[in-house]
């Protein structure tokens, strides 16, 4: 502790323990603690307790005020645990017996100070901290503290009882240290004392008919497990799984998604799981008695393991899969159609959780679709992976919840009834669907995926979202039937569907929702990203009214959708497919959309579409854009001109982006980013250089730069000075051809460059030579100044000292108000 | 209490409901689809349908040709559009007390009824019902008047004939009663006859029963129907809506504790929502218009109209086409525009009254004129956005099932039609001939009927536009089918969009609507019980109750499963006063009445007995009203029950020996066998069977009476 904080230290302990000057803040408690927590990794808290004795005399005075604030009493117990953790100062605390006043039972646990949480959460984080060595087990043990921690987990606040539960964890493991380091370990009647009640404690719980009890007593069991791979635990576990086991046989099962999350946790133990008595046989007896609401999640789970016997993995994939065999059963068409799990009866609680009620049926239906879909991507998943049958569910939900459907079964005809129009299973269906389009199905089938996603795309009645959705869908399936990115062709799939697709895509265009057009935009981006070279793909489009529309919608009403339109435009002008074609020999004849961009990156009213402008800017100049090459000086001097006025500073950060590939075009690529690999410099001959950088001045790039080093937002000013960095590295090897400091004109770019940093908007530089530019960059201290950007805008103000001062004259100015008052 | 269903349509029903001695007819809908079967009657000669080729029967015999015309093999009657009445023979109608009215669409058959069947009731309807449904009657009337046709035919109407038509034509029913258009003086003669009624406003039948209209929230002026005496409560619900399209929501509360609900009027279109709908016709509408087409738009004069010209009005500057004409064209445009306006104002005004407490209603309304009247828009739109913020509020608290479902519904709420307008992007004219043909521009949108493309302006603009594919035609009424009307216009070239718009009640709102009102029994069309015949699989597009929901079909009569037990009776107080009420058991009194019960306009009357006259001393002639009712002694009145157990030790006491008791199923029997006697003791009658022993009989009967209370 500096020498300006101990001095400080007295006051602030002496306002803390006067109850006439309450703290304000109690968020400056938590920076003291926090500050206390790093001074004692550093030092000895017996040392400092000893050079500091008002901290000795504030513990041992507060328990015993009567006014004293909740805060500053849970302040007090944390800070003696922190102290005590060390446990020569412990011995320190224990001599001066100051710990039983503040833990013990003649601490706040008597009192009526003890109704309030914050003091309850105090006594358990303190005595969390004090809990690091044996002497504290022994206190702990003396003063019966793990009677009242037990109490504690079924706290009514939520944060009290969880964190007991946590305690208990660590003092189990505590008292269990170097017990087991051995190859054998210690039966359970041999574990120390503390241990012993502990587990004890635990057992009595899960034999509880009350199910809170249970809960807590799983909660700690799956902390400890997740937590302990040491042997104790094995003993641990073979005593307690019979007690575990019991629990499936009661009906209800008490806490099913505790006792889930244990037997994952014991599952995906290493060390547990290769137990005679592992986890297994219960984990297959909750998969059959929990119901099927409940049992997917687990099913999920036990699929996810790498490790798992092979009976179990069966079991849990039919678990997952038992809803949607339901409704494959239910709907059956045509006999023959392989389902899913054929020859195994069905569930009759699973056809109940469907029939029940719509949020029952399209509860379980979500969950069934999202943990296979879940599962789908995953190396691990069941094999084979039954993806013909999983499309045709997909497909059959689908068809329920638009009304197609038309089962004749009278399970199906209820389903039916239930899913019409349902939303929710809708997104959830076309989520999986998407998902199944990473694998491969029967031709028939993929064609009857294409019908229902132009089926959900076409009806008027789907939600914004629910087409959301579909696009998103759609967009995979056409991909994944294309085949690889580098095919030449369509594929004979997406060659069919297009021509249908794109009246509908026309028609969503013009919706007069506006997330339905956004959507619309954003496919028909990611699939001119994908297709634009692509000559059947772009005759189709040219041919369509899509372009036209799209370019409509960038005068469109609503700004999100201005900026879709924006990217759209963006990417189908790089590819020549902007406008509908005159002569398709000569893509140049479109007509230019850079004025129409640039209007929107100067007078658009908000931020999104001049992002997007700007990004979509930097593509062109990255990806030599027609436009953009005709003229790239003039192109990069108006950009750069109009966004350095712009008000939202993503423009302004895009616009420096946009300054870093012109400057990677005029003098090679910037570095990798990585700050620890070593780049060598790229020598730039001379005289190329000279040209580019008498560019960059043109365009006025350097101004830019410069203006943007001041800037009010951190991100723009880092960026900025990344790339004067850069720049400065290239043209540092050249130096000695550019001396030209001291010159008039290098003086008055410094003067300006003060002006900016004080905040003035000041004159524009004018036109400069690069000589005075090369002059400004060598003179600016860019390594400081990103050092500096590189922390926090409150550095300053974080220092200990500052907040003891902080909290010193909070209670000056309180005292201040009250001598006004009298 | 019986309900004569005339009608089989379920959203224009005409049913009589017999209730307490009144008759009350429940709307009053034209079934308007039988003139489907009519070939259209074009304003400007066609040569087209002229030169159509007339039909002939299988055998080669041509004796119909002239009556029925054959086109893209569909047959078609070349006459006068012709309409399929309500049922006239179920029940005679000049018996008809009165006849409730619940929107514009539910009174197109009033003039049959009121000026064809002797009746001389009156006709209760709000005021925008009225006047719009005036516009509505006057543009039919005028559709078929201005197209005069000199030929009606009426040979394959005979049933022998008509057996050996083809479909549609063979399974018309009842086609004989099928009746001509009325005229404009029969309309006039109808609407006299209706009173103007608010909303909650209770009006008096005869003192028998009470009828009330609620608002339902379909259309201007809607309304669904309470029907009630002092026990017995009957609801009508007829087209209703819970989309806020107009401002004043449906009232659910007052329909609760009925006993019986008649339910009709539900959507057409169950599956299909009104907002994507509107969204899919704009988007087609544009497409269309962009690619030099022109968008039709059958549809009324009134009503869904409005909804779409109010969203066009945000969606054609958004979509890039304010250039594009918009024309409506009806012989009540005017009119037709004028009443939105006015209705638009009267509905801020309410709202203002309504929500804002501001007691000065015609302040408020002439603030509300000039606001209108403003012409810069976006003044206007500042100055009222807070009052519509606060109905929105409203609005959400009134529909509180789904916040989204509406907000698409309640934008369509601010009144743009005036702005249209003003900004002359909307044009409206009589008809296409005038002006019309001078300010004609392409292309264009054209809202005109009538929405079963067999007359009105519509007629033209098909046979002007049906052969070129960039043209578009978008039905949006849901009363026709699509395909039917165009039968005759085949074929066709020009791309056909169905999105019907249709806002009353789909069946989860009428699921949710009868969990929270709980009518003992409710009655509806037979459709409404069994899913669309095209959807059998849709079991969820029924009525879901219980109990199961009674269904009725075209001329038939339902006993009401419910009966009448109580009727309110007044005392008069002097009677009352005379009363001398005994506690028979606790909070129970009883007293005996004597008195005379005075009936009159079914008000009933407990008057006290006049005094007893003495013997007439002249010779006056009596007469009739001087009638005294006999007036006999009065027996007491016994009351209590008998105990079993104490009357046994009574009848031992008394020297009665050898009893014997046995349970009966409605009481006891004691058997007195020595005396030969039985006294059979029920709940409400006590017999004492003796073989001819008076005494023994009198003396029984004073044991038993000693048990039972006298008054």
């Amino acid at each position: 502790m500096d020498h300006e904080c101990a001095r400080l230290l007295p006051a602030v302990c002496a306002v803390l323990a006067d109850p006439r000057q309450p703290v304000a803040d109690d968020t400056c408690l938590e920076k003291l603690l926090d500050w206390f927590k790093t001074v004692t990794e550093a030092e000895s808290s017996l040392l400092l307790l000893q050079e500091n004795p008002c901290l000795v005399e504030l513990l041992s005075h507060v328990p015993n005020l009567q006014d004293v604030s909740s805060g500053v009493l849970s302040f007090s117990l944390r800070l003696a645990g922190i102290f005590a953790a060390q446990e020569d100062c412990f011995q320190y605390l224990q001599q001066v017996e100051l710990l039983p006043g503040l833990f013990g039972a003649a601490g706040p646990l008597g009192q009526a100070v003890w109704a309030i949480p914050t003091v309850r959460s105090g006594w358990i984080q303190g005595l969390r901290s004090l809990a690091q060595h044996p002497s504290a087990l022994c206190f702990l043990a003396d003063h019966g503290a793990v009677d009242t921690i037990f109490s504690l987990q079924g706290d009514a606040s939520l944060f009290v009882a969880s964190a007991a539960g946590q305690l208990l964890v660590h003092i189990l493991a505590l008292s269990m240290e170097g017990r087991a380091e051995g190859h054998t370990c210690p039966q359970g009647g041999d574990w120390p004392m503390c241990a012993q009640k502990i587990v004890g404690h635990i057992e009595e719980s899960l034999c509880s008919t009350d199910t809170p009890r249970v809960t807590q007593a799983l909660n700690v069991l799956t902390t400890t497990f997740g937590r302990c791979q040491s042997l104790w635990t094995e003993v641990l576990w073979e005593q307690l799984s019979p007690l575990v086991a019991r629990l499936l046989e009661r009906d209800p099962v008490p806490a099913p998604h505790p006792l889930m999350d244990l037997l994952l946790c014991v599952a995906r133990s290493p060390v547990l799981s290769s137990l005679d008595r592992g986890p297994w046989e219960t984990a297959a007896q909750a998969l059959s008695c929990l119901g099927p609401t409940q049992a997917g999640a687990l099913a999920l789970g036990v699929l996810k393991l790498q490790l798992c016997p092979q009976a179990l993995r069966t079991q849990a994939f039919g678990v997952l899969l038992q809803p949607l065999a339901c409704v494959l059963k239910a709907t059956a068409q045509a006999p023959g159609l392989p389902g899913l799990l054929d020859g195994t009866s069905e569930d009759p609680a699973v056809v109940d959780a469907l029939l029940s009620s719509k949020s029952s049926c399209a509860g379980l239906l979500c969950r069934t679709l999202a943990h296979l879909e879940e599962l789908q991507p995953l190396p691990q998943r069941p094999s084979p992976w039954p993806q013909a049958p999983l499309l045709r569910a997909a497909v059959t939900i689908l068809c329920l919840c638009d009304g197609s459907a038309a089962p004749s079964s009278s399970v199906g005809g209820r389903l039916c009834g239930t899913l019409a129009g349902c939303v929710r299973v809708q997104r959830a269906a076309l989520d999986f669907l998407g998902t199944l389009s990473q694998g491969t199905g029967p031709q028939e089938q993929v064609t009857q995926v294409f019908a229902i996603l132009l089926e959900c795309l076409e009806r008027p009645d789907s939600s914004p979202t629910v087409l959301k959705k579909a696009f998103q869908a759609t967009l995979r399936w056409l991909l994944s039937s294309a085949g690889t990115p580098s095919c030449s062709g369509l594929g004979p799939r997406a060659a069919l569907f297009l021509p249908e697709l794109f009246p509908v895509l026309q028609k969503r265009l013009c919706n007069p929702c506006w997330e339905v057009r956004d959507s619309a935009l954003e496919f028909l981006t990611h699939l001119s990203r994908h297709w634009g070279g692509q000559a059947d793909f772009r005759h189709l489009l040219l041919q369509s009214e899509v372009p036209e529309l799209t370019r409509q919608l960038l005068q469109d009403p609503e700004s999100y959708v201005r900026a879709s339109a924006v990217t759209a435009m963006g990417e189908l002008s790089s590819r020549g497919l902007h406008g509908t074609l005159t002569n398709p020999e000569h893509p140049e004849a479109q007509q230019s959309l850079l004025p129409e961009f640039l209007h929107i990156l100067s007078a658009d009213s908000e931020g999104f579409p001049r992002r997007a402008v700007m990004q979509v800017f930097t593509e062109w100049l990255r990806g030599g854009h027609a436009d953009v090459a005709r003229d790239t000086e003039r192109f990069v001097a108006t950009v750069l001109q109009v966004v350095s006025q712009d008000l939202d500073w993503e423009v302004r950060a895009q616009g420096l982006e946009l300054a870093l590939v012109f400057l990677g075009q005029m003098l090679g690529q910037p570095g990798p980013h990585c700050p620890y690999t070593v780049a060598l410099p790229k020598a730039v001959p001379a005289s190329p250089l000279a040209e580019a950088l008498g560019a960059l001045c043109r365009v006025r790039l350097f101004e830019f730069a410069f203006r943007a080093l001041f800037d009010c937002d951190r991100p723009v000013a880092q960026k900025s000075c990344d790339l004067l960095l850069f720049l400065r590295d290239k043209t540092t090897p050249y130096s000695s051809l550019w001396e030209a400091g001291g010159s008039p004109d290098s003086a008055s770019v410094e003067a300006a460059l003060q002006r900016w940093q004080a905040g003035e908007q000041g004159q524009p530089l004018g036109d400069l030579e690069p000589e005075a530019m090369l002059a400004a960059l060598r003179s600016i201290d860019l390594e400081g100044l990103r050092g500096t950007l590189a922390q926090g805008s409150d550095h300053v103000e974080k220092s200990p000292q500052s907040l003891l001062r902080d909290m010193l004259a909070t209670v000056g100015v309180l005292q201040e108000n009250q001598a006004d008052c009298y | 209490m019986k309900l004569y269903c005339l009608s089989g349509h379920p959203t224009l029903p005409c049913n009589v409901l017999k209730f307490k001695s009144t008759t009350i007819m429940l709307d009053c809908g034209l079934d308007m689809t039988s003139t489907l079967n009519f070939l259209p009657l074009p304003l400007v000669q066609s040569p087209r349908l002229t030169n159509l080729p007339g039909w002939s029967l299988k055998d080669g015999s041509a004796f119909l040709d002239k009556e029925l015309k054959e086109c893209s093999g569909h047959v078609f009657v070349d006459s006068v559009p012709e309409f399929c009445l309500p049922e006239t023979e179920l029940i005679d109608l000049s018996t008809v007390d009165v006849i409730l009215i619940s929107n514009y669409h539910c009174m197109m058959a009033l003039p049959y009824i009121t000026e064809h069947t002797g009746f001389t009731g009156t006709v209760y309807a709000t005021e925008p019902t009225v006047q719009i449904g005036r516009l509505l009657m006057e543009e039919l009337v005028n559709f078929i008047e201005r197209v005069p046709k000199a030929q009606s035919a009426s040979l394959w109407k005979n049933k022998d004939i008509q057996r050996l038509l083809p479909s549609p034509l063979k399974d018309a029913v009842e086609v004989s009663t099928w009746r001509r258009c009325y005229t404009m003086q029969e309309v006039n003669s109808a609407l006299s006859k209706i009173q103007l009624v608010g909303y909650s406003q209770k009006i008096e039948l005869f003192g028998a029963v009470q009828v009330t209209p609620l608002s339902s929230g379909y259309a201007l002026g809607s309304s669904n129907w309470i029907i009630q005496s002092h026990y017995e409560k009957v609801s009508y619900v007829s087209g209703s809506s819970l989309l806020t399209t107009h401002p004043q929501p449906m009232d659910q509360a007052s329909l609760k504790n009925s006993d019986v609900l008649v339910l009709t009027g539900l959507t057409q279109i169950p599956t299909a929502n009104p907002d994507g709908m509107v969204g899919e016709f704009c988007s087609n509408l544009a497409l269309t218009v962009r690619n030099g087409g022109n968008v039709l738009v059958p549809c009324y004069p009134s009503g869904v109209i409005y909804d779409l010209l109010e969203c066009l009005y945000q969606y054609i500057d958004s979509a890039g086409l304010s250039s594009v004409p918009l024309y409506f064209i009806s012989p009540v445009a005017n009119s037709s525009l004028e009443f939105s306006q006015i209705f638009a104002e009267w509905y801020v005004s309410v709202f203002l009254y309504e929500f804002c407490l501001i007691q000065d209603i015609q302040a408020v309304r002439t603030k509300i004129i000039c606001l209108f009247l403003t012409p810069e828009e976006a003044n206007c739109n500042r100055l009222l956005q807070p009052l519509w913020e606060r109905v929105w509020v409203r609005v959400c608290c009134a529909c509180e099932d789904s916040r989204t479902e509406h907000e698409g519904a309640v934008s369509l709420n601010w009144p743009q039609t005036p702005y249209l307008i003003q900004t002359n992007k909307l044009k409206h004219y009589p008809s296409i001939h005038g002006d019309f043909s001078n300010d004609f521009r392409q292309p264009c949108v054209v809202f005109t009927g009538h929405p079963s493309l067999r007359f009105g302006d519509v007629v033209h603009f098909m046979e002007l536009w049906g052969k070129s594919s960039l043209n578009t035609v978008i039905f949006t009424e849901p009363d026709f089918s699509y395909l039917e009307a165009l039968a005759p216009y085949q074929p066709l070239a020009m791309k056909c969009i169905y999105c019907p718009i249709d806002t009353r009640l789909n069946f989860i709102q009428v699921s949710k609507l009868l969990k929270e009102v709980q009518p003992l029994h409710v009655v509806c069309p037979e459709q409404y019980t069994q899913p669309p015949p095209a959807q059998s699989h849709r079991t969820d597009l029924v009525i879901d109750c219980q109990p199961p929901a009674t269904s009725y079909r075209r001329a038939e009569v339902l006993t009401l499963p419910f009966k009448r037990r109580y009727e309110k009776i007044e005392i008069m107080p002097e009677l009352a006063d005379s009363l001398v009420p005994m506690e028979i058991k606790p909070g129970i009194s009883l007293a005996t009445v004597s008195a005379v019960l005075h009936t009159k306009d079914n008000k009933h009357v407990l008057q006290p007995p006049p005094r007893p006259t003495p013997p007439p001393s002249g010779k006056k002639r009596k007469r009739v009203s001087d009638d005294v009712p006999d007036c006999k002694a009065v027996k007491p009145l016994l009351s209590g029950s008998i105990p079993v157990e104490q009357f046994v030790q009574t009848l031992e006491k008394h020297g009665f020996s050898d009893i014997k008791v046995e349970d009966t199923a409605k009481g006891h029997i004691v058997l007195l066998q020595e005396a030969e006697t039985l006294i059979q003791i029920e709940e409400d009658s006590t017999h004492i069977i003796c073989d001819n022993d008076e005494m023994l009989r009198v003396r029984l009967r004073d044991l038993v009476l000693k048990f039972l209370q006298k008054f």
